[in-house]
């Protein structure tokens, strides 16, 4: 019996490769890709201030591991279209007065407004601007200023946790989950769909009928889209009524967008469907699949923590797009124009995959 | 005969799986209403012949015509008047036996599908039973649901892969009466069996051996073209006899059939020499009608040699 197991294994390529090759994904994505302190952060600065003081704090944050900034800008409806759009992570406004205040000791007020959707993103580093202002002035504050160190910091800093102000957790998690749960039932469904064909042998009468390839994968796809939008508005109802997820948005506008999505997850399932030579391996492909859009699309962890190769691979993945879009849409109350740059992904992806598909689909034995 | 009239009319067809030739050059014509059998042993490219001809798969080497539409390149004609039941049950068991017609129905955009699938269900004398699941049904009822299921888009030619393997002698006879009629109302059958009965039951016959077409013809013709000799022979020791035959020049065939043995070759003045040398007066000796069975066993023993 376990021999006979070890030589049907053995036969099974597909099954085999994914045996070494989920450890191997796992290991990478879990040992190298997610880190749980995200640096190098994107940051707009606001800075109404020309005083030496602004200069050493600016000059602080950029040292600093964590911020990196981007734009420098004196208008605020610009930093806030950045931080809408998800291009930055903060913005911070230094004051006008700032130097001068410092030097009275009144303690000037740096407000630091954060992109707070995904509060694992924003915490160290908050954490690390509080440290940074103690100890920053220091050297620039000799001889009788010298009584403005230590203390409580001789800055305060007002943070404003925009989209989500009292950092819950579920706020980001849940509309993450969207597709997540997407991803999973949508591509294994169809992963299945003609390799489950093949198998019980209808295929063959399937083939030998006038039906077309487009029309087979349609007609696989269509009864699935309402089966994901299903899915789509239970979540919406969770969200709202159990975790109490604010929806800023348009509800409309991400039940179109979700339509793309659930296409795209669609018709990978097919394209996996056409290259599996059982079940099995459908499943195993679209678990393959399913890993990284957990890990690496910024659901469990924080995007902008992941090395860049790891950030590329998320770009390539739908839920990567989707995710954004869907907090975009729920917390921020983004609209069409702000999602834009994460919807001609989302559409690639779909043309690519869904080509794969009706191209890997064969209308013969051969 | 016009040219009209070749349902099937084919010439060099040929398949290669890798370096294995699967079909070789066969050429095959079937007239319009005519039952045409296929015979060979398992793996002789029965199945894959009968694929090529429904565009399943496509010929590596061959031309002609099916339906009048070009085998090569006109595969989507064919597939619309063409009726293909294949050697494994593949309709699906998890739909009913209505759900099942009406889908193939849909698929072949039957005018009128309400009428057409409600006559189908009429002709399997199953209106009782159209809600149960196809997966339920025995084997002797999915043949038929299979064949009610080909016909249901009234096609002009029905290619049958062993439609009759696993399913009883009363549900088998039932089953080629019914084909008889739908071949009297025009339709053409080309039907691939191991049977040698139901071989008989058609009216031409093509014997299939490692891709290569060995015979074929009307019964008559393929028996005359055999060019077979066989004497049955009764009495005791039947054992012993059947042992001091085989091996001698011209004895082709020994086989015992119940109390009696049947010895056949090709060469008829060799197997009479054989047989004299063995003479026994206890036994007593027949000259013989042979058999398609005795036939095609020494056509494929041909075909081995030709291989080795």
């Amino acid at each position: 019996m376990v021999l006979k197991e070890f030589i049907q294994m053995k036969r099974d390529r597909v099954t085999f490769a994914m045996m070494v090759g989920i450890p191997l994904l796992q290991l990478m994505m879990f040992g190298f890709a997610i880190n749980s302190d995200p640096r190098h952060l994107p940051t707009a600065l606001r800075c109404a201030d020309q005083g030496p003081f602004a200069r050493t704090f600016i000059q602080a944050m950029r040292t600093s591991d964590y911020f990196v900034i981007v734009r420098e800008t004196a208008a605020e409806a610009e930093t806030q279209r950045l931080l809408q759009l998800g291009d930055v992570q903060f913005v911070i406004n230094i004051p006008v007065d700032f130097s001068h205040q410092l030097l009275r000791g009144e303690r000037p007020t740096v407000l630091i407004e954060a992109d707070a959707t995904d509060p694992a993103a924003t915490g160290p580093a908050l954490a690390a601007v509080n440290a940074l202002a103690g100890s920053v002035f220091n050297h620039d504050l000799p001889g009788p200023l010298a009584r403005l160190q230590g203390k409580a910091g001789p800055v305060d800093f007002e943070i404003h946790a925009q989209y989500n102000p009292e950092n819950i957790t579920q706020y980001n998690v849940v509309p993450g989950l969207m597709g997540v749960v997407l991803t999973m039932t949508m591509v294994i469904i169809t992963a299945l769909a003609i390799t489950r064909e093949r198998e019980r042998g209808t295929m063959e009468n399937l083939l030998a009928t006038p039906v077309r390839p487009f029309e087979v994968i349609v007609g696989k796809i269509l009864p699935y889209i309402a089966v994901g939008y299903i899915q789509v508005t239970l979540i919406l109802v969770a969200a709202r009524f159990v975790f109490n997820v604010p929806m800023v948005g348009s509800l409309l506008l991400l039940y179109v967008v979700a339509l793309l999505f659930i296409g795209a997850n669609l018709a990978v399932g097919i394209t996996f469907s056409t290259l599996a030579k059982n079940q099995l391996q459908a499943v195993q492909m679209a678990f393959f699949f399913f890993l990284p859009s957990i890990l690496l699309s910024g659901f469990m962890f924080p995007f902008r923590g992941m090395p860049d190769w790891a950030q590329a691979v998320g770009s390539c993945l739908p839920n990567t797009h989707f995710l954004r879009i869907v907090r975009g849409i729920l917390l921020k109350g983004n609209g069409l124009a702000e999602i834009t740059p994460e919807l001609w992904p989302l559409l690639l992806f779909l043309a690519v995959a869904m080509t794969i598909g009706v191209k890997r689909y064969r209308q013969t034995l051969d | 005969m016009s040219a009209t009239d070749l349902v099937i009319d084919v010439t060099g067809v040929t398949k290669r799986f890798g370096d294995k030739t699967v079909v070789n050059a066969i050429d095959l014509s079937v007239r319009r209403g005519e039952i045409y059998g296929f015979l060979g042993p398992n793996g002789s490219g029965k199945t894959t012949f009968i694929r090529m001809l429904c565009g399943l798969l496509t010929p590596d080497a061959g031309t002609g015509t099916c339906l009048g539409y070009d085998v090569l390149t006109q595969q989507a004609e064919i597939k619309c008047q063409v009726g293909y039941m294949t050697q494994r049950f593949s309709y699906y068991e998890d739909l009913s036996i209505r759900e099942n017609l009406d889908f193939i129905a849909r698929i072949y955009a039957v005018p009128d599908r309400a009428a057409a699938v409600e006559r189908s269900l009429v002709r399997l004398g199953l209106q009782n039973r159209s809600r149960q699941l196809a997966g339920q049904l025995s084997g002797g009822w999915k043949q038929r649901l299979a064949l009610a299921a080909c016909l249901i888009h009234s096609p002009k030619l029905l290619l049958l892969d062993e439609p009759t393997a696993g399913v009883d002698p009363k549900a088998r006879r039932e089953f080629w009466d019914e084909i008889h009629q739908l071949a009297a109302d025009g339709l053409t059958v080309l039907i691939t069996t191991h049977y040698m009965d139901e071989a008989e039951r058609c009216h031409r016959l093509a014997y299939l051996a490692y891709g290569n077409l060995l015979t074929r013809g009307t019964l008559a013709e393929v028996l005359a073209a055999a060019k077979l000799s066989t004497w049955t022979v009764t009495g005791p020791a039947l054992l012993e006899l059947a042992a001091a035959l085989r091996g001698r020049p011209g004895v082709e065939q020994v086989v015992a059939f119940g109390n009696t043995l049947h010895v056949s070759g090709r060469d008829a003045a060799k197997l009479e020499a054989a047989i004299a040398a063995c003479r026994d007066p206890r036994h007593e000796w027949t000259r013989a009608r042979s058999s398609l069975e005795d036939v095609f066993i020494s056509l494929m023993d041909g075909a081995k040699d030709n291989f080795a």
